[in-house]
């Protein structure tokens, strides 16, 4: 893998096809968990430990697959993995578990994971199918803990809470001020979703505006009758 | 792959048949592989976590027994709003009983069942209540668990200590917004109000099967 292959997967992975507010996919992980920045940030990295050994296993395996059950097979793989990780975590790394542990079923419920291993990992080989998984996974996490952070700190003038059973010693931080009233909406599906839609929207006129920008530093075209 | 010769539909099919029969096998291998590696440990570390959350419910002072051992079964009860059999754990003290540590569930939170775990003394009176499960939502509902709670010092769930359900007023048993003397956060009352209810309950319960509860022999 070369260095200019590598910036592309990234670049895809964190902003042009990033899951969240590019391919839309999970949505139902990123409504139900996005309530506080740490809980956006610990599905995201569980999902990138997925996503990183899905890939590796699948794109290792891709040869070995038929095309024609290949859906299954994804299947069983990613359930399989999803669930030896949940034991593992369960067994060795018990009070991180008792954290990210509600997060980890959640994996296998979310289609990212077989979008990514049908689109790229059933094509590509292990190591680029590991970077995509990452960066998918990076891409998520970034959005994940952007929507968290704005639900939590509009919705109860928070940020970070939860952090202290993530790594103790640590306390969330009050930005509003304490007698805050709240703002329910944003801590409800409805309120992720208008928050996502504002994310959709601010990425879009990013977008439009480098466009934009480029279109005019162009020398303009010769008028050519059509 | 190269395909030297093309199959037949019925070779074809079996060969898939085949490879997906041999992937089934391995990953359900390896899953059962990881089960019953992980499993010693796994129940370990659970029998530590019921310890733990005994420890929140009744402190260690009040008793010298070893409480896991020593329980009694509770069968399906509907006043306890479980439908499947549990354990009461009793504390003894010097071989006399002090507390009964029992697992209730308030069946009407916001997002379903809420789970509680009560320690109650020998008279009938709370030591401690904690939320073990529930899915009401997060940052609104959740403040029912200590942790979750905004104020760290004075946890929502510690207005049960030290209260004798049997001997208060059922009109009194109540969150403030329905007239009673427990907090609510506005916005989430169902939650409370749940957790209120079934606390009240589960007090009753004991109060009326004292005799089975505390007398009977361990199973």
């Amino acid at each position: 893998m070369n260095r200019e292959e590598f910036s592309q997967i990234a670049a895809n992975g964190v902003w042009k096809q990033n899951t969240s507010i590019v391919q839309i996919l999970g949505l139902c992980p990123l409504l139900a968990v996005t309530t506080n920045l740490v809980n956006g940030a610990m599905l995201s990295l569980a999902t990138i430990i997925v996503m990183a050994m899905s890939g590796i296993a699948i794109a290792s395996l891709r040869n070995l697959i038929p095309h024609e059950i290949r859906i299954p097979v994804f299947i069983l793989i990613v359930a399989a993995l999803v669930t030896v990780v949940d034991l593992l975590f369960n067994a060795n790394l018990h009070e991180l578990y008792l954290v990210l542990g509600i997060f980890i079923p959640l994996i296998v419920t979310n289609c990212i994971v077989l979008a990514r291993v049908e689109a790229f990992a059933a094509k590509n080989p292990p190591l680029q199918s590991l970077s995509d998984g990452v960066f998918m996974g990076v891409g998520m996490l970034w959005t994940l803990s952007l929507l968290g952070g704005l639900r939590e700190l509009i919705g109860r003038g928070t940020l970070f809470s939860g952090i202290d059973m993530v790594i103790p010693g640590l306390h969330p931080l009050q930005l509003l001020p304490a007698d805050y009233p709240g703002f329910l909406i944003a801590m409800l599906p409805p309120g992720a979703f208008i928050l996502l839609g504002c994310l959709i929207a601010w990425k879009n006129w990013i977008e439009a505006r480098a466009a934009a920008r480029q279109q005019r530093r162009l020398p303009e075209p010769l008028a050519t009758g059509s | 792959m190269t395909n030297p010769a093309p199959l037949t539909a019925t070779k074809m099919a079996a060969r898939t048949a085949v490879i997906l029969f041999i992937f089934v096998v391995i990953f359900t291998g390896l899953l059962s592989g990881a089960y019953i590696w992980t499993l010693p440990t796994i129940q370990a570390a659970a029998s530590e976590e019921k310890m733990k959350l005994i420890d929140e419910v009744l402190p260690r002072s009040n008793y010298d027994n070893d409480l896991l051992k020593d329980t009694v079964r509770i069968g399906a009860t509907p006043a306890l709003g479980l439908d499947e059999a549990t354990s009461a754990y009793r504390a003894r003290k010097d071989g006399k009983l002090t507390a009964l540590v029992l697992e209730a569930v308030a069946p009407d939170g916001y997002a379903g069942k809420i789970r509680l775990l009560i320690a109650l003394n020998s008279e009938g009176s709370l030591i401690g209540v904690r939320v073990t499960q529930h899915k009401e939502t997060p940052g609104l509902g959740d403040y029912i668990e200590p942790k979750k709670g905004k104020d760290k010092e004075r946890p929502w769930i510690a207005q049960f200590n030290e209260l004798n359900p049997t001997a208060l007023d059922e009109r009194e048993w109540k969150v403030k917004k329905d007239g009673g003397r427990f907090d609510s956060v506005a916005g989430a009352t169902v939650t409370p109000r749940a957790v209120v209810k079934a606390v009240r309950k589960a007090a009753l319960y004991v109060a009326e099967n004292r005799e089975t509860l505390f007398a009977s022999q361990s199973q």
